[in-house]
């Protein structure tokens, strides 16, 4: 593989002691400049004010942030009517509780009344660690991406949380934006390019395309790297917009790779892996190889260890593309 | 922009058009909710024929206009026939009904059709939208808006509904008024034998409302109480309307039974026979039978 140089990822890429730090916190400070930025955003909070990251924007805009207390259908609902009045809500809770518990809240009073509501799910994926299941949100991916009128987004690192966070704040329609608990691995800079529908191709390679979201891209870049031993030449995209999903960049890639792996802190049914194997079939179907959770429910642990038992980590991608591009030869 | 309010008379007679357009467009139709439009067509004839609310149907988004929140949308045939007189769209648009590429469809669809403030049929949500603008309104000081919110009785089974009653008392929301149709059905039968909603003003004054009781039928207590509405500044209020599922139409009336269909659609006993009940349910409403009258003398 081939570092795509106008994607200026952090230089550090590759060391050690790469920084880390929480998704959830690029959107705690994207949220606080696109407050300063529109006077219009509004924040909502269900009891989780702290671990969602609001706290800078409710403590800047008292005004603007509104406490609703545990009652995540009323959170998504009231937001739509905050929307109905010139509003630009931004409405926070764990992904296990918003989405998981007001999805036909949103399917109504938002997607389909067409309400510019923001949803953001914090707390997403096995990564959540020791909480366990309940509180580990897998689901949230498909149940957003079947909805029509709604984008998905899910950044990869802190850095493209802020981006996205400021890009959405700027669209008129409604979205979901799923963030991580644990530290990330940043992976980009604040050069680097983001747009809402835009795959971003992070490494060039020519035997299979790797095709991950959130945590996962700096896995499937690790694993990328580890990979060239083996002779096996990664193209590594970061697909953060799930829905619409940049089938231009992906089909592209495929068309040269002939292969695709998926990755995906979430369920490899319904996310992005569903997603893509959804275009391959309509467009250019094609070996792939879904990596995320296969049909099961969290538990506690630290990250590390949950990783590995749920095959999620840069070890699983280098696997998966080895079994993968053995198929051809 | 808008006539003069009609006087009880006028509006009596108003009602009366209303519940004709209900029966008719429901047969036409073939399907849809006979009780509801018609236990809540005085409350309605009301609300835009007293003027009790500011509206303008020329100039549906206009920024003052009060809102209108129908959380129970299935009882959209009341809203339309209504917003058909107040002149939001062609009278002969009612026909259209549940049809395929109607304005009108099924439950309210805001994207369709100019004038409707929200999406529903879902039950139990609208008052947290009617509670989001009601905040949302009272944050930039806009002081005229008024928002209704109209939800059924059954639908405060709802979870989320609660929520919302919680959401707007803790915040004072006195620009907000919730308009219930106590009628007491649902479509499994009586609320108080489905899950009993008693005793109900009790709770809303436990939740900080303040709490108005009427009889939906007198025209005379809805005005009445739509203003203490909007005098009220320390709390939202609510307006707890005694109705009469099914009211004008005799075979009708309180029976759960006609909650969910349409006249012609279903022999249900007591009621004429399946192909006589919009003609029979018609002629009711058109000779008034001196009963609707004789109520408001």
């Amino acid at each position: 593989m081939n570092i795509n140089k106008t994607q200026h990822l952090n230089p550090q890429l590759f060391q050690k002691d790469i920084e880390m730090q929480p998704i959830r916190k690029g959107f705690g400070e994207g949220l606080l400049e696109a407050g300063k930025a529109d006077e219009s955003i509004v924040a909502l909070s269900a009891d989780l004010t702290e671990s969602t990251q609001m706290q800078p924007f409710a403590e800047a805009f008292p005004e603007r942030f509104i406490e609703i207390g545990v009652a995540e259908q009323n959170l998504v609902t009231v937001g739509s009517g905050l929307a109905a009045v010139g509003k630009q809500p931004f409405v926070t809770s764990y992904a296990g509780f918003s989405p998981g518990r007001n999805w036909e809240q949103i399917r109504t009073t938002i997607c389909l009344n067409d309400r510019n509501v923001k949803i953001v799910g914090s707390h997403a994926g096995v990564s959540v660690g020791p909480d366990g299941a309940t509180h580990q949100m897998l689901e949230d991916i498909g149940l957003m991406r079947i909805l029509p009128n709604m984008t998905v987004v899910v950044p990869a690192d802190s850095i493209e949380a802020k981006k996205a966070t400021l890009a959405l704040a700027k669209t008129q329609s409604p979205a979901y934006l799923r963030l991580a608990r644990e530290k990330t691995a940043i992976v980009l800079t604040d050069n680097s390019p983001f747009l809402i529908g835009k795959a971003q191709v992070l490494a060039e390679g020519s035997d299979v395309t790797i095709v991950a979201c959130g945590p996962m891209v700096y896995e499937a870049l690790v694993a990328a790297h580890s990979l060239t031993k083996h002779h096996v030449s990664c193209e590594v995209i970061n697909c953060a917009t799930i829905k619409p999903l940049d089938a231009e960049t992906i089909l592209q890639s495929a068309k040269k790779t002939g292969q695709v792996i998926t990755a995906e802190e979430g369920q490899a049914a319904g996310g992005l892996g569903g997603a893509v194997a959804e275009l391959l079939a309509d467009k250019l179907p094609m070996p792939m190889h879904r990596i995320g959770v296969q049909d099961r429910f969290g538990q506690s642990g630290e990250v590390t260890q949950l990783w590995h038992e749920y095959g999620l980590d840069a070890h699983a991608i280098m696997q998966a593309a080895i079994k993968i591009t053995n198929r051809g030869r | 922009m808008i006539e003069q309010p009609l006087d009880i008379k006028a509006l009596e007679l108003k009602a009366d058009e209303i519940r004709i357009d209900i029966i008719t467009m429901l047969t036409h139709a073939g399907s849809g909710h006979s009780a509801g439009p018609l236990g809540m067509a005085d409350i309605f004839t009301a609300l835009y024929f007293a003027r009790l609310m500011n509206y303008n149907p020329k100039n549906p988004d206009w920024q003052e206009r009060d809102r209108l929140v129908l959380s129970n949308g299935h009882i959209n045939p009341v809203l339309y026939v209504t917003m058909a007189h107040a002149g939001y769209f062609p009278h002969s648009e009612l026909k259209t009904l549940r049809q395929f590429g109607s304005r009108l469809q099924g439950h309210p669809e805001r994207l369709r059709l100019p004038g409707l403030e929200t999406t529903s049929g879902p039950l139990g949500s609208g008052m947290s939208q009617a509670a989001g603008m009601a905040y949302g309104l009272r944050m930039d000081n806009q002081k005229k808006p008024h928002i209704f919110c109209l939800t059924s009785d059954a639908e405060i089974q709802e979870g989320n509904y609660w929520e919302a009653v919680m959401f707007a008392g803790k915040n004072k929301l006195h620009n907000l008024c919730a308009i219930i149709d106590r009628n007491n059905i649902q479509i499994d039968g009586f609320t108080e034998d489905v899950m009993p909603l008693e005793p109900l003003s009790m709770k809303f004054q436990a939740f900080n409302w303040h709490v108005l009781e009427i009889d939906g039928h007198n025209f005379e207590e809805i005005a009445s109480a739509v203003g203490q509405a909007r005098a009220i500044f320390e709390k939202p209020t609510v307006i707890i309307a005694h109705t009469i599922p099914g009211k004008g139409v005799d075979f009708m009336e309180n029976d759960w039974r006609w909650h969910g269909t349409p006249p012609g659609k279903s022999d249900i006993p007591g009621s004429p026979p399946v192909s006589d009940q919009a003609k029979v349910a018609l002629e009711e409403l058109r000779t008034l039978k001196g009963k609707i009258r004789s109520e408001h003398q």
